[in-house]
């Protein structure tokens, strides 16, 4: 029993951190049809700016706020001189977004080094404890904790204010949203913004969960966010949340119980959601 | 006395991608009447609106509303100046409610607009009893009273409604224009309708748009008369 609760933490906090990043590309591409492959530069930008900060302050909470910052900023610029040049068109956006993950995960290179760097969770996060027989890791805890927060606060802004509103609107039809009076561009720019954030969030908690950062590390994670947002139907950020946790649990008792299958776990499901749910678990509806 | 143009096109042209759509769009829509464009399918009356809306913008030619041109505007400056737009596929945002559905549209929450919501609320009160209700699970009906009640929630000068009788039983077209008609005492209005009848009804004065060119305009009251006319453009006899 304490075998199966521990794998089912451990899929919890894989799977948190893949919504964190996926939530973000759902809703870009949901909003804005726009199929961000740069995504994972700003899940690497994340983890090094925010490792970068709790190194040199040793205030892990601040480093947080640092890479949430910088994944604003690198979401703006990005938003404004990348993808905006190339909005309606997906095979421009594919080419010109890989292209500027590439540039991010080079210049992380120049900036922080070509080695890998190890990361501790701070001393409050470190260790665990137990719950009866089960031993409980207090970082893994972390992890699902924040991410259901920013689960409920994202969603409690996309249910119950004007702003939330207008995304989810746009998201069904954006034309209809232009036609009522709402600049939909700069709804485009806050949303990407907000994604590119949650982005470097994802990035800067996987740091002392994995233990060590790469600069490669973006555009294998970002795969996993592309899976989910299939998964969970494009646009959907509920979606998001299922298939992330979905994903992360898969993969933590397949890891444990089938090994072997556990690098292909992630296709089979999405494989079979394909197939008998094209439209991903959650459907946005016109 | 000589009655004030709210808007007017001149010679517009409009493409859809690398198709030449509109050739030649001349047409003037008088303040506090229903202005009816006509003309078979494909003639280019849809293009017309969308190009007035700036959704397919105009590349040649002027658009000017409230004296003011507007062809180079984005389509949510364009609705901010005051003109309100029901689609021909009503635009309606399946997984929100009807209520999310009104409010997204009021571009403020005052006296004004609140008066505006609840006339038109009560003009549908269908609207009012499935408030909660997801849009995508409304009838064809109940789909297009919600897209003319949200253009009309906000103080909109001009109403763009796009073929409001398509697809719907003539019971419900019959309500739907019967509150076309009572909106025509608050508002202008700028009708595309296949459904000749029902635009004779409501219209004060028509265009005809043939191959994305106006060929003919002049009262509604004419138009009835004029069988000759009607067979040629709008294949009715």
């Amino acid at each position: 029993m304490d075998l199966v609760f521990s794998l089912l933490i451990n899929g919890l906090a894989t799977g948190m951190l893949i919504f964190l990043l996926a939530a973000g590309l759902t809703l870009i591409f949901g909003l804005m049809d726009v199929l961000n492959f740069a995504h994972g530069g700003l899940f690497i930008w994340g983890a090094y700016t925010g490792v970068w900060f709790y190194q040199m302050s040793d205030s892990f909470l601040l480093a947080i706020m640092v890479s949430i910052i910088t994944g604003l900023l690198l979401g703006l610029i990005t938003e404004k001189l990348i993808v905006r040049p190339v909005y309606g068109n997906h095979i421009q956006q594919i080419l010109i977004t890989l292209g500027f993950m590439l540039v991010l995960q080079e210049l992380i290179k120049v900036v922080f080094g070509p080695d890998q760097k190890a990361v501790f969770p701070p001393g409050w996060l470190q260790g665990s404890f137990m719950v009866g027989d089960i031993v409980i890791i207090k970082y893994r805890l972390f992890i699902i904790v924040l991410g259901f927060l920013v689960f409920f606060l994202i969603f409690f802004i996309l249910k119950r204010t004007r702003i939330g509103l207008i995304v989810r609107a746009g998201v069904i039809d954006k034309e209809m949203i232009q036609s009522l009076g709402i600049n939909i561009r700069f709804v485009f720019m806050l949303v990407f913004m907000v994604g590119a954030a949650m982005a470097a969030l994802s990035g800067m908690l996987h740091a002392p969960y994995s233990g060590v950062i790469y600069a490669e590390m973006g555009l294998e994670f970002s795969i996993l966010a592309f899976i989910v947002v299939v998964i969970g139907g494009m646009g959907s950020f509920t979606g998001s949340l299922f298939a992330a946790l979905l994903v992360g649990l898969a993969q933590a008792f397949m890891a444990y119980y089938f090994p072997a299958l556990s690098l292909a776990v992630n296709m089979l499901l999405m494989a079979t959601v394909l197939i008998f749910r094209p439209q991903g678990l959650f459907r946005v509806k016109g | 006395m000589m009655k004030s143009n709210l808007l007017k096109l001149q010679q517009v042209e409009a493409y859809i991608g690398q198709f030449h759509i509109l050739y030649d769009i001349t047409f003037e829509v008088p303040k506090g009447e229903v202005t009816v464009l006509l003309g078979r399918n494909g003639a280019g009356k849809t293009t017309t609106l969308r190009t007035v809306m700036g959704l397919n913008p105009a590349s040649k030619g002027s658009i000017t509303f409230k004296e003011q041109e507007i062809s180079s505007l984005k389509p949510h400056m364009i609705a901010n100046r005051g003109i309100g737009y029901v689609p021909e596929d009503q635009g309606i945002f399946g997984d929100l409610t009807v209520g999310e559905n009104i409010r997204v549209a009021m571009k403020k929450e005052d006296q004004v607009t609140t008066k505006r919501m609840e006339w038109a609320l009560e003009l549908f009160p269908d609207l009012k009893k499935f408030w909660n209700k997801p849009g995508g699970q409304l009838s064809g009906g109940q789909k297009q009273m919600l897209a003319i009640a949200r253009a009309y929630v906000n103080e909109n000068e001009l109403l763009l409604i796009d073929e409001p009788s398509k697809g719907l039983a003539p019971i419900i077209v019959e309500k739907v224009m019967e509150s076309i008609q009572q909106m025509k005492e608050r508002t202008t209005i700028l009708l595309v309708e296949q459904n000749f009848l029902m635009a004779s009804r409501i219209g004060d004065q028509f265009y005809i748009i043939d191959d994305g060119q106006t060929v003919h305009d002049g009262q509604m009251g004419e138009l009835k008369e004029d069988k000759v006319l009607m067979k040629k453009y709008l294949g009715i006899s």
